[in-house]
């Protein structure tokens, strides 16, 4: 449709990735994720409606090393994408623009939801296995 | 003053009106995910191992059914407003953008109503 060449922005390929570009495509790549990590939702409660065969083939892929694994980085996505959404929010109040509060953010909201995801694996593991 | 273009203006180039709506809805879903999702989180982990009458049995209590569907609400209502801005921003073939805006809109409303029938079945025993 432009019938004009405009230059567009920003040229990912001359960038060099940053704290804050990265975190940025990663907080829209998790919400993706998360968002087809609703299929495994649905089916999970669908399943318990339908009976105890489809639940239990439920239990026994999300159990599979498989499922553990998918379910493994879903958790580390929620964890981003919460601890991130909250730095969004926090930047729509006008806190934390300078560069050395985007960078320090940054780091803890990564810090936070490596070590969160973590800790929720060691309790959902602690608290009956798969 | 009118700074626009009569062109532009003929054309209705500019605001749809409506980005401001989505802006809020987005916000406000996103400060109401933060408690559910940590609470979803916690209630999966009291959930590890448990079969199909220990969680019918979990998500049959009033709470724990309530706090589902108001979840499952606000999370695909926010996953639908997210993809929307995804789309656009990355779908540039018209065709394409408009069958993948309506596509995922359809899609996430069908298994939101799937999760809300479910939680309310098992709920209900049946």
């Amino acid at each position: 449709m432009p019938s004009v060449d405009r230059p567009l922005s920003p040229h990912l390929q001359v960038y060099r990735p940053q704290i804050t570009s990265v975190l940025s495509i990663l907080h829209r790549i998790t919400g993706v994720a998360l968002t087809f990590a609703t299929l495994l939702l649905t089916w999970w409660l669908v399943a318990a409606a339908y009976g105890p065969e489809q639940f239990a083939s439920a239990q026994a892929f999300l159990g599979s090393w498989f499922g553990q694994l998918v379910l493994w980085g879903f958790t580390f996505a929620v964890f981003y994408h919460l601890a991130n959404g909250v730095r969004h929010l926090l930047w729509d109040f006008g806190w934390g623009f300078e560069i050395t509060q985007v960078r320090t953010t940054g780091i803890a909201v990564v810090a936070f939801a490596a070590v969160a995801t973590v800790i929720t694996l060691i309790a959902a593991y602690a608290a009956g296995g798969a | 003053m009118e700074l626009r273009s009569s062109l532009g203006r003929v054309r209705g180039l500019g605001s749809a009106k409506e980005g401001v709506g989505h802006w809020w809805a987005q916000r406000f879903t996103a400060i109401a995910l933060v408690p559910l999702s940590i609470w979803f989180v916690f209630a999966a982990i009291s959930l590890m191992g448990a079969d199909y009458a220990a969680f019918r049995a979990w998500l049959s209590t009033f709470g724990n059914a309530l706090a589902m569907i108001v979840l499952v609400g606000t999370l695909f209502y926010h996953a639908y407003l997210g993809m929307q801005v995804v789309i656009e921003d990355y779908v540039h073939h018209e065709p394409a953008r408009v069958i993948a805006l309506l596509g995922s809109r359809f899609v996430l409303f069908v298994l939101a109503v799937s999760c809300i029938l479910a939680i309310v079945l098992v709920a209900m025993g049946r």
